[in-house]
């Protein structure tokens, strides 16, 4: 939609963000009680209460998770909707982003002037793998077992660059010690080594043990409000420069699994609202959807952050630690907290603490731009936000 | 309350709809839907390429399996990649996304679909997987059952009674003989009690079904349609999830959705109101002060045909298609999602005063 008049848009500020401890298993709260936990920790933050709250946005990946259809139905007393607006999205693992991004349209169309997003997971309810496995005769299945599915595509990668076997388990190792940092992180592995990493099962080839995602109870919510809401807010607030989603099909001939063309328009289209146009010197934090280790150096191509085959090299060089020159998940990410429909929602999250300066001991330092990024299904959606510490100009 | 005033004209400048079947055994969610789609494309003469942002509604437990939007995807034909979203519910509500976005000034001209089969499955059982999963659920309450509890609620406060009932019944079965799409046309017996004090035509029939819609943004709008049907206001609102601490005989959401849809400002000659059981229709006439004067649901209704998860869109599409006709110069679209009309959407519609 480039080069098309633009009517003006109202700023959109995050002025809250609540997450849960995320574990395997709380089995001491219902989902309702999960979910609230979040709102109620994101309107803390903001120092608002559920009357300051004009409508509601939540996601989650697919009811069959929870095994609860249109969960936001039964939600609605919990998280203070009754006689409000409340909406549901899902675009698969891409929801959280999808979610926190019509969130932010309702502020910036001026419908709503404050906000709350949340989305969730609480896995231990059910089971993804059973939750993901009723394929319907004469379609194709998404191939049950995501790592089943991405694994090909990886190889793939190591083929096409010539990346060297333990890239994976450097990324793997570096989101895992950034999780040390995040008290609401899933696993804190404090006796974890690069060699205990290259020593833990091959589950799909090249993909090991410890370079996937655990499977997390989780929630996490933000408060998203105009300029006005902004001036009141208590601590600084991060401002939404540049959103959007890119969706195509799942399989077809022609599709580059490796770097899908969705991916590449979505990230564009975010830094020409943004006005970036030198991702890798522009943009101070990542958070990028990594659920098996190799896609950090993946999505590093296909987000521009390095030239196509090049992504490997960075990751080989410490650039994306936690003290390198572009960090990528300081608060541990995917590999370490995966309740997946709130998987995005936590990344467009943590780069919206990382500009308020608010992400603790993971914080990057004088972090003023960071990325959030989201996709799902298979490598077919995609979502991200840029946000700022100070409001886009113009 | 103030109805909220959009800063920018949208309208609804094309409705397309499949025919509404009780079993369609013999074909994909994508085969389904693609007609559709072709035929509101054609409408406008506007190929996929042109359309900046697609937003469509559906429930995976319909069809049974996780993530069944995505390949319904594959009917839009998403290459190059599309700005593309999805909502777990109602096509109205993808609507109202849609809206929401070309409000923003990011896009011009949007997609809105959804579809719904009902036929794989027993829809009254996977209904009750929409409740409270620990108090509700496990009882299997379902929606026939739960809309019985409302109507008797209404026939007990004196509101309606089982002829009255019946009556809109067959005024709507009657209507939907002009609707060349509706599953249930013409003159039908009331039949049995299915759960009292609803009989069978008192209840909607299961089918399957797909609708679109394209929208549009002032000019562009008056490019792609002779009458666009403006929306003039959009609002929606829940009410809480348990049937215990509400008056089922109300429905407060319909009623301030309508308020901040500015419905209240001028009165409607055409109400397409998502009413799938008879008595869910008094309460909406209730809530929306309707009087006789208002032609309620010329195409026959959700009790003529209701796609689950497309019933809502379609009531949307119907009242913009009759100010497409000059049929209407200003329509109440509702749509409703949840047991009970526990989550209610209002838009109001106009087309430009006829010059003659």
């Amino acid at each position: 939609m480039s080069g098309k008049a633009v009517t003006s848009k109202e700023c959109v500020a995050v002025v809250g963000v609540g997450q849960t401890k995320h574990v395997a298993a709380r089995a001491d709260v219902s989902i309702a009680g999960l979910c609230r936990e979040a709102a109620v920790r994101a309107l803390e933050d903001a120092e608002l209460t559920w009357a300051d709250i004009d409508a509601v946005v939540i996601g989650k990946a697919p009811d069959f998770f929870e095994g609860v259809m249109m969960p936001e139905l039964y939600l609605a007393d919990a998280l203070g909707a009754v006689g409000k607006p409340m909406l549901r999205v899902h675009t698969a693992g891409s929801v959280g982003g999808s979610t926190a991004l019509v969130a932010a349209n309702l502020v910036a169309a001026r419908v709503h002037r404050t906000v709350l997003t949340l989305a969730f997971e609480k896995q231990s309810e059910s089971n993804a793998m059973w939750g993901l496995s009723l394929p319907v005769p004469f379609q194709q299945p998404l191939l049950a077992g995501a790592g089943g599915f991405f694994a090909p595509h990886v190889r793939a990668y190591m083929r096409r660059t010539g990346a060297p076997d333990a890239i994976g388990s450097l990324v793997a190792y570096k989101d895992r010690r950034n999780a040390l940092k995040n008290p609401y992180a899933h696993l804190h592995e404090h006796d974890l080594t690069l060699e205990k990493v290259q020593a833990s099962p091959m589950l799909w080839d090249p993909i090991r043990y410890s370079e996937t995602c655990p499977s997390s109870d989780g929630a996490c919510a933000m408060v998203l409000t105009d300029r006005t809401g902004a001036a009141r807010a208590p601590r600084p607030p991060a401002w939404v420069h540049g959103g959007a989603m890119r969706s195509e099909p799942t399989l077809f001939a022609g599709k580059d699994f490796v770097s899908p063309q969705a991916g590449r328009d979505c990230a564009a289209d975010v830094y020409r609202q943004a006005g970036i146009t030198d991702p890798r010197r522009e943009i101070d934090a990542v958070e990028m959807y990594v659920p098996f280790s190799w896609y950090e150096p993946m999505w590093l191509e296909n987000l521009g952050f390095a030239e196509e085959g090049e992504g490997w090299k960075l990751t080989e060089a410490g650039v994306t630690e936690l003290d390198g020159d572009l960090p990528v998940n300081p608060s541990g990410g995917v590999l370490s907290t995966n309740p997946i429909g709130a998987s995005g929602m936590i990344r467009f999250a943590e780069a919206a603490l990382q500009v308020r300066g608010e992400a603790g001991e993971h914080q990057v330092d004088g972090a003023r731009r960071a990325l959030g990024h989201a996709y799902g299904g298979g490598a077919q959606f995609f979502s991200m936000w840029l946000v700022g510490d100070t409001p886009p100009t113009g | 309350m103030t109805p909220h005033r959009p800063d920018r004209e949208v309208a609804i400048v094309a409705f397309a709809q499949s025919d509404h079947r009780r079993r369609t055994d013999d074909l994909s969610e994508v085969e389904m839907v693609m007609p559709v789609l072709h035929d509101v494309l054609r409408q406008t003469g506007l190929r996929t390429s042109d359309i900046d942002f697609t937003c469509s509604g559906s429930s995976d437990y319909l069809a049974g399996r996780a993530f069944s939007f995505t390949m319904a995807l594959d009917g839009v034909g998403a290459w190059p990649p599309i700005s593309e979203s999805h909502v777990e519910t109602d096509g109205a509500w993808a609507l109202y996304e849609a809206w929401v976005k070309l409000l923003t000034g990011e896009a011009d001209t949007a997609l809105v679909y959804s579809y719904g089969k009902s036929s794989p499955g027993s829809v009254r059982d996977v209904l009750t997987r929409q409740l409270d999963p620990y108090y509700l659920a496990p009882l299997w309450p379902d929606s026939v059952a739960l809309a019985a509890l409302q109507a008797q609620a209404l026939v007990d406060v004196g509101a309606t009674d089982e002829p009255a009932l019946a009556a809109i019944a067959t005024r709507s079965r009657a209507d939907a003989t002009a609707n060349a799409h509706a599953q249930l046309p013409g003159a039908r017996p009331q039949g049995e009690y299915v759960v009292r004090p609803l009989r069978t035509g008192d209840c909607p029939p299961i089918g399957d079904g797909v609708a679109a819609v394209i929208l549009a943004v002032g000019d562009r709008a008056r490019e792609l349609c002779a009458r666009p049907a403006w929306i003039r206001g959009m609002d929606h609102r829940i009410e809480a999830h348990s049937l215990g601490v509400r008056d089922l005989t109300d429905s407060p959401s319909t009623r301030l959705a309508a308020e901040r849809a500015g419905a209240f400002e001028a009165p409607v000659d055409t109400a397409e109101l998502h009413a799938p059981f008879t008595s869910q229709e008094v309460v909406l006439r209730r809530a929306l002060d309707l009087d006789e004067s208002v032609r309620v649901n010329p195409s026959g209704g959700a009790l003529a045909a209701n796609p689950v998860m497309a019933a809502g869109l379609i009531r949307l599409g119907e009242a913009a298609a009759r100010i497409h006709r000059g049929d209407s110069d200003r329509a109440l679209a509702h749509a409703t999602s949840g047991p009970c009309l526990q989550q209610n959407l209002v838009a109001v519609l106009e087309g430009e005063p006829h010059v003659r």
